[in-house]
């Protein structure tokens, strides 16, 4: 039956309302929709019409919640019937360096409740900085027969309890992935508790984060009995002779979390002197990732000098290494995409990279000391040979004691790619270190040079005038991060004024008030979110905003939770986002809603 | 009149009324905003220091705040921050016997030698220097009064105990973590 004959038959039926053809074509279109993956490009289409409308919500099989507290649950479960994807984000990304008081909320609770009814069918949950509890994680368990995979990050207020619930019930299972949450050791032996009856289906499991000890025993037989397996991340409870019982079971892998990395205590034996590592890792010729390194004992590092070629991704972020011992290894990795590291390599080791890895995407750089006043291992000369050596570079995370603005100018001309520009200057409002000028012209530089900037990470001494730089050129900024910077209102009003894709806005410890926060009145029901902590806001400014856009929630609170969110003549810390459904309804006492 | 007036005595004045973030355990000599450029200390802070002053005698008292004294800053998640002091050997013999301590609501964990101290009375005046709170009194009967926060520690057997009920001995060779708790937590630990 064509779709022509069908139209020609109801038209010669004389009716001018024909809904036969429009269900025809809302079945075309679902059929089409299918295959619509981007949540953009389906946010687009539902706009078309009703019809449209009907068919995108039926067919939209994953659904992404930027902000947990912009949506009701079952606002989302009336709309899209058939997911079997869910992704939610909580709390603000400053809640990971303790600016964002423990109890604040992020509950998996609401969520998790609503779906077990709605979403029988879920197959995937994905979670960020939410606060999820082992009874939340026994609901997963019990409500969806297909679960198949769990990937928490930077989340809390679970347990190995609440693990074992999962692993010992989701027969489907097939990712748990456990990235940097906060995991409490119920001293439950969740390894254990895989069903031991047949192959499983595991294809990812990622406990790196997990500070308890595990049942060696169990996680080997677990890893002997999954041919799927691909991704394994080990805790640092794990040692280097551990692993290599691992490894020579799983040669197929293709991302691996390789634990502590270092000999337990008791490595005198004959045993343990002998072991082949590097035939180990040679035997591993799939693997493509590897992260880990927890403990190192830097004399096992070439062991993994066998997959090195193959690499594309290489995190050694935990691993207080030099820039001698980085050599060896790194001259082999020429395929190296991401490489995260500890500032102990030096600016020579970071010239090391440059020389080898050419097509470098992205690059983070820690601090292994955090102190203001510490010697800085990496400087302008480690980020100018990046520059130089890594002309691919989308993304850099670069913590340091100095710069110049000759160098981020440098890089902002050598690496036009650039997306994600983060730099962290760890002496607050240190100025260039050989101009002893503000650090305004090197990040005017990058929002001027990198056109395709979308998240931008700022520090060191800036006046007003880097943020008119970057409302002027940072068209496409959708995230910005400011602390410590900016001299006056003007700063923050041209940012607001100027940046007309900005998202996700966070700003700490910088002179911006009310005038200020005016001036973004006809922007931030667009935005996902703004933080402004310790800066210069009143409590009129905030109630201000709050009435005139009452689809905004806007949270007052103060850190230490003294109730009331002001200190002194300010807020302490102001949190505001749009909501559909208007003010949560599980704030604690400490946070006022106004 | 003026030449009386050093720069540290304003310093001192202003101290009283200054609003600070500041963690427990911080030392109030240090104003948190520089603008200088000439501030570009190279000294690096031992991170084995009890206390959280700088003792290189290049810097003045208005050196730059150690990382103790911002909260957040750097942004570096906090697991992230304990690189360097996992690095440190825990249980050599002979060579000290260090534990972490957290207090609540402090982002940062400290590290304290067991083996400097020799009784109770001197480890509680270490944690209240180091914390810059104040411990009550201990009394077998009612555990600690009169105070806000109450030191308890996790033994061998992974439980949390309050801190003086055994003798010292047994404590430090029990002792695997100490947590300085809200009195108003530690209710279930009192008899």
């Amino acid at each position: 039956m064509s779709l022509a004959g069908l139209a020609r038959d109801a038209g010669d039926a004389g009716d001018y309302f024909i809904p036969y053809p429009d269900q025809v074509l809302e079945n075309v279109l679902e059929n089409v929709l299918v295959f619509l993956k981007s949540r953009r490009d389906r946010n687009a289409v539902s706009l078309v019409c009703k019809s449209w409308y009907r068919a995108e919500a039926y067919t939209r099989s994953e659904v992404f919640i930027g902000n947990c507290y912009a949506v009701a649950p079952r606002r989302v479960t009336k709309r899209f019937a058939r997911v079997r994807s869910v992704t939610v984000k909580g709390k603000p990304r400053f809640a990971d360096f303790s600016l964002l008081p423990q109890d604040w909320g992020a509950h998996f609770t609401p969520w998790v409740a609503v779906m077990a009814t709605a979403y029988r069918a879920l197959e995937k949950i994905h979670l960020k900085r939410m606060s999820v509890t082992d009874d939340d994680l026994a609901v997963v368990a019990h409500s969806f027969p297909n679960f198949k995979e769990l990937v928490l990050v930077c989340c809390e207020g679970f347990g190995t309890g609440g693990l074992a619930v999962v692993v010992s019930e989701c027969r489907h299972l097939r990712v748990l992935e456990l990235i940097e949450d906060e995991v409490f050791d119920d001293e439950v032996d969740w390894i254990s508790c895989f069903p031991s009856d047949g192959p499983s289906n595991l294809e990812s499991l990622s406990f790196d984060c997990v500070e308890s000890p595990i049942n060696f025993e169990s996680l080997e037989k677990l890893v002997a009995r999954s041919p799927l397996l691909k991704k394994l991340r080990l805790n640092r409870h794990v040692s280097v002779q551990l692993l290599y019982r691992l490894l020579i079971r799983a040669p197929q892998l293709t991302h691996l979390g390789t634990g502590s990395f270092s000999p337990l205590e008791e490595s005198n034996n004959e045993n343990t002197r002998e072991t082949d590592y590097v035939s180990a890792f040679a035997a591993c010729r799939s693997i493509v990732g590897l992260s880990g390194f927890r403990e190192i004992a830097p004399e096992y590092l070439p062991a993994i000098i066998p997959v090195c070629a193959n690499l594309t991704s290489l995190n050694l972020s935990y691993a207080n290494i030099d820039a001698e011992q980085l050599k060896p290894v790194i001259r082999h990795c020429h395929k190296l995409q991401v490489f995260w590291v500890l500032d102990s390599i030096c600016d020579e080791g970071l010239q090391a990279v440059a020389a080898t890895c050419k097509d470098l995407r992205e690059l983070r750089v820690f601090p292994i000391d955090g102190a203001e006043n510490a010697e800085g291992p990496v400087s302008e000369v480690g980020l100018l040979a990046i520059s130089l050596g890594c002309r691919k570079l989308q993304s850099i995370l670069y913590f340091c004691q100095q710069m110049t603005n000759a160098a981020v100018v440098a890089m902002s001309k050598n690496c036009p790619d650039l997306v994600v520009f983060r730099l962290c200057i760890i002496g607050r409002y240190r100025p260039d270190h050989v101009t002893g000028e503000p650090m305004d012209e090197g990040f005017g530089a990058i929002v001027k040079n990198c056109k395709k900037l979308t998240r931008l990470a700022v520090s060191g001494l800036l006046t007003d005038m880097a943020f008119s730089y970057i409302g002027q050129y940072g068209k496409l900024v959708r995230t910005l991060s400011v602390a410590f910077a900016g001299d006056s209102d003007i700063g923050l009003k041209y940012v607001l004024e100027g940046c007309t894709n900005l998202q996700k806005l966070e700003i700490r410890d910088s002179p911006f008030g009310d005038s200020a926060l005016r001036s973004g009145l006809h922007h931030f029901s667009n935005m996902r979110f703004v933080w402004m902590s310790s800066c210069q806001v009143t409590q009129e400014g905030c109630l201000d905003v709050a009435r005139q856009l009452p689809r905004l929630v806007v949270e007052v609170f103060r850190r230490d939770e003294e109730e009331g969110g002001q200190r002194g003549d300010f807020v302490d810390t102001l949190y505001m986002y749009r909501s559909l459904d208007g003010p949560r309804a599980d704030a604690p006492l400490f946070v006022k809603i106004l | 009149m003026d030449q009386k007036r050093s720069t540290l005595d304003l310093f001192n004045t202003d101290l009283a009324t200054e609003l600070r973030l500041g963690l427990p355990g911080t030392t109030d000599d240090k104003p948190e905003i520089i603008k200088t450029a000439s501030l570009s200390g190279n000294k690096r802070s031992s991170s084995e220091m009890g206390s959280s002053t700088c003792t290189d005698e290049n810097q003045s008292r208005f050196s730059p705040p150690t990382k103790e004294q911002v909260v957040g800053w750097p942004p570096v998640r906090s697991y992230r921050k304990n690189i360097l002091q996992a690095k440190k050997p825990e249980s050599e013999t002979g060579s000290g016997m260090y534990v972490k301590v957290s207090m609540d609501g402090a982002p940062y964990l400290r590290k304290l030698d067991l083996k400097v101290y020799k009784c109770y009375e001197e480890l509680m005046e270490g944690l209240q220097e180091m914390f810059k709170c104040i411990i009550g009194l201990y009394s077998e009967r009612e555990g600690y009064n009169g105070s806000q926060h109450v030191p308890t520690y996790e033994d061998k057997d992974g439980d949390w105990m309050l801190v003086g009920d055994v003798p010292w001995e047994m404590f430090i060779s029990s002792c695997k973590r100490l947590r300085i708790m809200k009195s108003c937590e530690a209710r279930g630990l009192s008899a």
